[in-house]
């Protein structure tokens, strides 16, 4: 199972957490820390995992940003590369060749893609179609929701 | 209200978007804090604006700061209002905010369950997704047990996306709830053959999670799991079976035999290298648990091993890395099929990547043989000196020295050669690891008899050249070896070739310069040289030489006498007084040296690190008891010096240079083999060992090999183990050849014979024989010594609570709790029923409140859980909710519960308010009631927090009689304050129809919304409840009155508040105060603050010693600030608000809360 997963910037500003257990607002900090300092150390030519407390990271940089996941002892990094990979893809889909400039705008659009993506640290669909889909939908809704009042209806004058 | 609708739209236009909050920040790149904290008094503002838009926004931008680090569980209210907005828009925004906010000991979560399972049920798909997910994040298990049977069914919904959700977050309330597992387990298990893949890949994940802590409770799940995988095509899916499987087969060998198979299909066909390594990993795994040595999955391994070399080869890092760890795994049960690529991992350690440098250095450690140690550690010394950085240079030395030290020296055959590389390194510069060679050094001079000669004499060149290690302050780590080296001077100083020259480098004023405690060590060890010194001039009539040591001591040792360091000093001036006296009796021609000598006679032998423990305590001995009377406690403990190692033991008297003969040497020698039969510590010398053990007289007498004189043993800087890695070959090829020739010969005589074949292959392990017979020596164990300890499991594992038989059927007290109305008792008497009660709500206030306290001890303490309510004849508990629609989360089975006339019938009230503000109510019906007939009336009350004129009063109906009751109304008589709302068109006295009936047993719910003009008063409104009770032959009117008591604070709502807002409203000097003191209270003082909290809806700000802060806001936004003092059982009360009538009441209230309790107490 997943732990969390953070999205910081090379200059060590943190774009996105998601933390799949409950931990204490100050262990979170620090942990976040500690990993990022260990992350952006490392040369770009090391392999992408590493044994951290009794936890394995597994991290990849997409231009600016690294993506940094922390999984338990059994699960396999290999796959946990591909789920951070398949969430790029997915944020690339959504916001047409993502750029760290749109996930720190809409965050909470990319907190939504992942949460359709990842929930409780699993992986909810294998299938980029469906996750797509639902993100979809759910952006249809809302805008259901916004859109029928004009704004003349919503400052109450119509 | 279409004005107040356009000033809202107005200031939303300029409110900050979640973008405008963004390009601020990046625009402010100097002053960020100060530009975020001026952001946050904005949101603060938005926040109090009725307008769900404007707040969803506020919250969306709190989220935001949130990640950035900035504390906003203060407007963990807030979210809780944005998730309940009926828009999607709004309810998406409170839920991830939540579930980035929220943790485990977020107060308000306990007011989210209704809401949630409102969303949980909506007819909207994203909803219940939304609802799903961030529940997914906070769950507790509190929500996990109520809302265990919602979501148990959302696991049937006929919507696809619903169901996988669903799966995926019963995992969270397995770990957080237990009790679910055995109920919903069926309906999990039937989705691993759900239609859907999404559904059917989120239920193995689940499983395999489940499994992987507990997996003999799945055991019953293989086969359909062999079926997932051998039909499965979903390369993420497989994954997780193959592992579920690895965790399986330990349990079931059979299991792993039929594994094998699909699993070395797959790793021939697959393309996908995450699938690759989960196979291998499972097969090794399985070959693991399967009993070794079977000779047909030696292909197995050899595949495994094969494709692991393909990885490793491979120039993508991550897959070299994965292939090295993989490795190691092999290494421990199949460590002949991972030497054979030795080679390979050698080249590793070339690797730029450091992580797979230290994953190769692992794997090395298994990979030594008695063969290659020395090969391999060459190499690993030359890795030493290219190494940059001293991370990784200390990790090669911790290395290097583990993998000779491993299994006692197992695979040493060559102690000179091993103290050598010792010796080298000490070199090392900027190492912090000269505790572990010196300990090392140690533990070889002493353990190993034969080494100490050479030994001996590595250490005192050490010593002369103790300069070089000492030169530089950086390398202060390093100055421990010198330590060692002192002490095994001193100690084993009769083979020190030149003792005088040794003693006079361990006296060097430079020495002065070292820590205490090594100081220490030199000058307690110059004493025993000093004594070596003398006996060697024993026999030297001349005596001159005696006398000048003596005189070197009385000269250097003063400088250590002056030593800041105690132990230094003490020892020094013991050690000089002591030569001084020696000096005079050889002024005097006295024979001192066998005196002297004798000081330091006996052997120390090492002493196992766990001895100590595993001494048996004998019975009837009673450490802790006092011998003689206890001490005053000022008496301090001397200061001892940090030892460096922990086997020196007291010593002997035995004189330890006295001549025996060899009878008697054999006689002690049996004994001592004796001993050692019987000491299951011991571990037995090999036969090989055994027999040269036996050849030779003693173990002064081992043979030394002869060093090579080109090994220029004196020249430090130098390196030298090379020279035995040269040495060794020699000498093993030359023994090589000599065991040819005698097998020659033995070919020769036997070849008449049976002609039996020789293998002429490498030589084996066992054909290595040492380069000299070492004696080592076990580590000394206490007799009876208790063997093994025992590993515990982490008691607090979350995941061992889930270890629960799956396959036993359900039994009925199993069944996930449904949401229903508890029902009440029949209740007899109703004074003692009132008691109990009461007694129980106490009692269940202590213990939460308890949890509470062990979680956050010292920490602020705040109390979410509220309303309690008493009168003498009624007791009552409730609990509330936020939601407008839901009914109140009632904490306790016990309601307001009141029984009258004849037949016991009840009915239950329970007032019930929108959301946000809630308080509660007295209720009275006095027992004069002329109503004979049933029920119980249960109520609660809640204050509306958007309307702050308008209260919901909830009711719970119970029939507890047999017959049927109809046509209930309910009617109150208004007063001028409080108005029952009636619908439009009625009259104001007219009663409103219950829209239900009540059969038999049955109890239901109806809420009334009143409207309050003002809350500064309690107030008690009286009421009655008409009703037909029809029985089989006739029916009757009956009807029943009641008072329901709206007390002040009722309309108080718990508001957390933190101790600076709390100081500025203070400060304001808009509240006015007013103060009440409480005699005889005699109840702990956090008990009392919780009792404040539970009864009067207060929280605590802050909390020192005897004296708390509080606060509490009243529907209507009156602040009510308390601060409440306690000494000897009088308790002051002092408190502000802006509405004095309130907060004299308020006070009243409390006053007599507990006074009652008091009263049931007695």
């Amino acid at each position: 199972m997943m732990r969390f997963m953070l999205l910081f910037s090379r200059q060590g500003k943190l774009r996105l957490q998601k933390w799949y257990t409950a931990t204490a607002e100050r262990d979170k900090k620090k942990m976040v820390r500690e990993l990022m300092q260990i992350v952006l150390a490392r040369k770009p030519k090391m392999c992408s995992f590493l044994e951290w407390r009794d936890l394995k990271i597994v991290y990849k940089r997409y231009a600016s940003l690294y993506f940094c996941c922390a999984v338990e002892e059994h699960d396999n990094e290999l796959i946990t590369l591909e789920v951070i990979h398949r969430f790029v893809e997915l944020l690339d889909k959504y916001f047409g060749s993502v750029c760290e400039l749109d996930i720190i705008f809409n965050f909470e659009k990319a907190y939504f893609i992942l949460d359709e993506f990842l929930m409780g640290g699993e992986i909810q669909d294998t299938s980029k179609k469906s996750v797509l889909k639902a993100i979809e939908q759910a952006d249809i809704l809302q805008e259901e929701d916004e859109s029928p009042r004009s704004v003349l209806e919503e400052m109450g004058l119509a | 209200m279409a004005l107040k609708i356009v000033k809202g739209s107005i200031d939303r236009m300029f409110d900050k978007n979640l973008q405008d909050l963004v390009r601020g920040i990046r625009n402010h790149k100097d002053d960020e804090a100060k530009y975020i904290s001026t952001c946050i008094d904005e949101i603060k503002q938005e926040l109090k604006q009725d307008n769900i838009a404007v707040k969803a926004n506020a919250v969306c931008k709190l989220t935001y700061l949130q990640m950035l680090g900035y504390d906003v569980s203060w407007a963990a209210f807030n979210i809780v209002e944005v998730m309940s907005s009926s828009k999607f828009t709004y309810k998406r925004i409170g839920y991830l905010a939540a579930s980035q906010c929220f943790h485990e000991s977020t107060d308000v979560i306990m007011l989210t369950t209704n809401q949630i399972r409102k969303d949980l049920s909506s007819p909207n798909q994203y909803d219940t997704g939304v609802a799903l997910t961030g529940l997914s994040c906070f769950v507790t298990p509190d929500l996990a047990r109520d809302l265990a049977n919602d979501i148990m069914t959302l696991m049937s919904h006929t919507k696809p996306y619903i169901r996988k959700k669903a799966v995926l977050i019963m995992y969270k309330v397995f770990l957080k709830y237990p009790e679910s597992l055995r109920p919903a387990f069926p309906r999990l298990k039937e989705k691993l053959e759900d239609p859907d893949p999404g559904v059917q890949s989120a239920a193995v994940n689940v499983i395999c999670e489940l499994a992987r802590r507990n997996p003999k409770n799945y055991l019953s799940l293989a086969p359909l799991f062999f079926k997932l995988m051998t039909s499965s095509t979903n390369n993420w899916v497989l994954i997780k079976i193959i592992k579920l499987f690895g965790a399986l087969t330990p349990l079931e060998p059979r299991l792993g035999k039929k594994l094998i198979e699909p699993l070395t299909n797959l790793i021939h066909s697959t393309s996908a290298m995450s699938l690759l390594y989960e196979c291998v990993n499972t097969v090794i795994a399985v070959l693991i648990s399967l009993s070794s040595g079977m000779p047909n999955h030696s292909a197995s391994i050899q595949l495994c091993v094969q494709k692991l070399r393909i990885l490793i080869e491979d120039s993508d890092q991550n897959l070299k890395y994965l292939g090295l760890l993989a490795m190691s795994k092999i290494l421990k049960t199949h460590p002949k099929s991972v030497q054979s690529h030795k080679d390979l991992i050698l080249q590793c350690l070339d690797d730029k990547d450091e992580s797979i440098r230290l994953r190769a250095l692992d794997l090395l450690y298994g990979m030594v043989s008695k063969k290659n140690l020395m090969e391999i550690v060459k190499k690993l010394m030359l890795h030493v000196d290219k190494a940059e950085g001293t991370t990784y240079r200390d990790e090669l030395l911790t290395k290097i020295i583990d993998i000779c030290s491993q299994s006692n020296y197992q695979y040493i055959t060559n102690f000179e050669w091993y103290i050598s590389i010792l010796v080298e390194l000490t070199r090392l510069e900027g190492t912090r690891h000269g505790h572990l060679i010196a300990s090392q050094m140690l533990d070889v001079a002493i353990r190993v008899k034969a080494i100490r000669v050479f030994a001996v004499a590595q250490m005192a060149t050490l010593l002369d050249n103790a300069h070089l290690l000492t030169g530089n302050m950086q390398r202060n780590g390093i100055c421990e070896v010198l330590y060692a080296a002192a002490w095994i001077c001193g100690e084993f100083s009769e083979h020190l070739e030149n003792p005088l020259q040794t003693l006079e480098a361990m006296l060097r004023p430079k020495v002065a310069t070292l820590p205490g405690h090594i100081q220490a060590v030199y000058v307690q060890n110059a004493a025993k040289l000093f004594a070596t010194v003398l006996q060697s001039q024993k026999d030297n009539t001349d005596g001159t030489t005696a006398q000048e040591t003596s005189q070197l001591m009385i000269d250097r040792l003063p400088l250590f006498v002056q030593s800041a360091n105690l132990e230094v000093q003490e020892r020094a001036s013991c050690i000089l007084q002591l030569v001084k006296y020696i000096q005079k009796l050889q002024q005097k021609e006295v024979e001192v040296a066998e005196e002297v000598i004798a000081l330091f006679a006996g052997e120390l032998n090492p002493v196992a690190p766990k001895a100590q423990k595993k001494v048996p305590i004998p019975e009837g001995l009673d450490l802790d008891a006092w011998i003689n009377e206890p001490p005053s406690e000022s008496e301090s403990e001397d200061e001892q010096p940090k030892a460096i190692f922990t086997k020196e033991e007291p010593k002997h008297s035995r004189p330890r240079h006295t001549e025996v003969d060899e009878k008697e040497l054999a006689r002690r020698r049996e004994a001592r083999k004796q001993e050692q039969a019987n000491n299951p510590f011991y571990i037995k010398a090999s036969p090989s060992s055994q027999k040269v053990y036996q050849d030779t007289p003693g173990v002064e007498h081992i043979p030394v090999v002869q060093i090579d004189l080109s090994v220029p043993l004196k020249v430090p800087g130098l390196p030298m183990s090379d020279q035995y890695v040269k040495l060794e070959e020699e000498r093993r090829q030359k023994e090589r050849a000599d065991k040819k020739k005698k097998e020659k010969k033995k070919k020769k005589e036997k070849r008449s014979g049976r002609g039996k074949k020789h293998d002429s292959g490498p030589e084996s392990e066992e054909d290595i024989t040492p380069a000299h017979m070492v004696d080592i020596v076990t580590e000394e164990m206490p007799e009876n010594a208790l063997p093994s300890d025992e590993d515990d499991k982490d008691p607090n594992d979350p995941h061992k609570a889930l270890d629960i038989d799956l396959d036993k059927p359900l039994a009925d007290s199993e069944k996930l709790p449904v949401r229903s109305h508890r029902p009440t008792e029949v209740q007899k008497s109703p004074d003692g029923d009132a008691v109990s009660t009461l007694q129980e709500a106490k009692r269940s206030i202590k213990e939460k409140k308890e949890k509470k306290k062990d979680k956050e001890r010292d920490r602020k303490v705040r109390f979410a859980f509220k309303c309690h309510l008493l009168s003498n004849r009624i007791s009552a508990r409730y609990a509330s909710s936020m939601t407008k629609t839901s009914h109140l989360k009632v904490f306790n089975d016990s309601y307001l519960s009141f029984a009258f006339g004849r037949r016991a019938k009840k009915r239950r009230r329970r007032k019930n308010t929108n959301m946000k503000k809630r308080g509660w109510i007295y209720s009275g019906i006095s027992q004069t009631s002329p109503s004979s007939n049933l029920k119980d009336p249960v109520y609660d009350i809640q204050g509306n927090l958007q309307d702050g004129s308008q209260v919901v009063v909830s009711v719970i109906f119970e029939n507890k009689c047999d017959s049927f009751l109809k046509s209930m109304e309910f009617n109150v008589l208004d007063s001028l304050n409080s108005k029952l709302q009636r619908p439009e068109g009625a009259g104001a006295h007219d009663g409103l129809t219950v829209p239900f009936q009540l059969p038999p047993g049955v109890s239901n719910e109806a809420r009334f919304v009143f409207t309050v003009q003002s809350i500064v008063m309690p107030q008690k409104l009286k009421g009655t409840l008409t009703f037909i009770v029809k029985n089989e032959d006739s029916s009757t009117h009956e009807k029943l009155d009641f008072k329901l008591h709206f007390t002040c604070t009722s309309y108080l709502i718990t508001t957390p508040c933190y101790s600076d807002a709390f100081a500025k409203l203070l400060e304001s000097g808009d509240l006015k105060g007013s103060s009440v003191k409480l005699e005889g209270i005699n109840m702990p003082f956090h008990h009392l603050l919780a009792r404040i909290c539970f009864h009067h809806h207060f929280s605590v700000v802050e909390r020192v010693d005897s004296c708390a802060s509080m606060y509490s806001r009243s529907i209507q936004g009156h602040h009510v600030c308390l601060l409440v003092k306690t000494s000897n059982q009088t308790v002051s009360i002092d408190a502000k608000c802006d509405e004095p009538a309130l907060l004299g009441n308020v006070l009243d209230e409390i006053k007599q809360t507990f006074s009652e309790c008091d009263c049931v107490h007695g």
